[in-house]
């Protein structure tokens, strides 16, 4: 477990700034510092809760943030089912480990190859949740004191984030397709349905060649 | 209750069940080759229109504003590699200082 907590040092100050950064955002769609530290504490997932609360933020409803986030972490049942023989111990325990699978620990644990290492997983995922847990801590309080926070390009700077973490999906023609079907159907939509719905109409494109595979 | 709250909520309870179904449920087990497929291809689809949200939409409609110039040095920070916090770094200045300028 040492070795993972070595291994997970180097991503600590950006796990800790982009949950600072999600505390701040929070605040600006109306959650107040408990929700967003709970929120940070259990869903555990950038991507997803950051995107559930651009959903709020831009006026759409609860329903679409919520399947918007879902869908984002649905990658985690395939993910946890790829390891799943390396877990050991009662259900409550599996259950509380299986907590601390996200995208970094899973792939510094060697997830999905031979040598998957449990404890390296819990190392890094440790780490990571301290590290993001206290960062939205920290984003929350402040964003009260920052005022108002596009002028620090807050808003640009989610859409960055949301630009490298599709980079680093598009690794084969089938992801490629989706990305770009995915855009398409989020642009074509954005005028006729409330906000959030397109994100979650997006999820659609996954079917694009689907039957050949 | 609150929108905030009421996700705060849901997505927590759904995404423990998520991560809990592998090491829980189902151990050495595997999923059908076409619904893993299908589901290696759910973020790169979110993630796209998550970035046409991010960086085009105002409520219903489509506009463009600083928030271009992040999603533009985003994509150049990508391309060079760069690591993730310089990513978001640069998409944030881009904006600031475009929204400053204009």
């Amino acid at each position: 477990m040492r070795r993972g907590v070595r291994l997970a040092a180097p991503l600590v100050p950006a796990a800790a700034a982009l949950g600072a950064s999600f505390g701040v955002l929070a605040r600006t769609a109306h959650f107040d510092a408990p929700a967003a530290v709970l929120m940070s504490a259990t869903t555990f997932g950038g991507s997803a809760q950051v995107a559930a609360v651009s959903v709020l933020g831009a006026g759409g409803g609860a329903a679409a943030a919520v399947v918007a986030a879902l869908l984002l972490n649905a990658r985690y049942a395939p993910i946890g089912i790829s390891v799943a023989h390396g877990f050991r111990g009662s259900v409550a325990r599996r259950l509380a480990e299986s907590q601390l699978v996200v995208d970094e620990s899973w792939a510094l644990a060697g997830g999905g190859t031979p040598v998957f290492d449990r404890l390296i997983l819990l190392g890094v995922g440790v780490t990571l949740w301290v590290a993001w847990v206290g960062g939205t801590a920290v984003g929350a309080l402040l964003g009260q004191a920052i005022g108002d926070p596009s002028a620090f390009g807050l808003d640009g700077a989610f859409t960055a984030l949301f630009v490298a973490l599709l980079a680093a999906q598009l690794r084969d023609r089938g992801r490629v397709a989706a990305a770009v079907a995915g855009a398409g159907i989020a642009a074509l939509l954005t005028p006729f349905v409330p906000p959030g719905v397109p994100i979650v109409a997006a999820t659609a494109a996954v079917l694009i060649g689907w039957r050949r595979a | 209750m609150s929108a905030a709250w009421e996700a705060v909520i849901a997505v927590g309870a759904g995404t423990a069940v998520l991560k809990a179904v592998g090491p829980v449920g189902v151990a050495g087990r595997r999923l059908p080759a076409r619904v893993n497929d299908l589901l290696t291809r759910v973020a790169p689809a979110i993630l796209a229109a998550l970035v046409v949200s991010e960086a085009f939409a105002s409520g219903r409609s489509l506009v463009l504003d600083a928030r271009v110039a992040g999603l533009g040095a985003g994509v150049i920070a990508v391309l060079l590699r760069a690591p993730l916090w310089v990513v978001v770094v640069a998409g944030a200045a881009a904006t600031a200082l475009v929204r400053l300028l204009s």
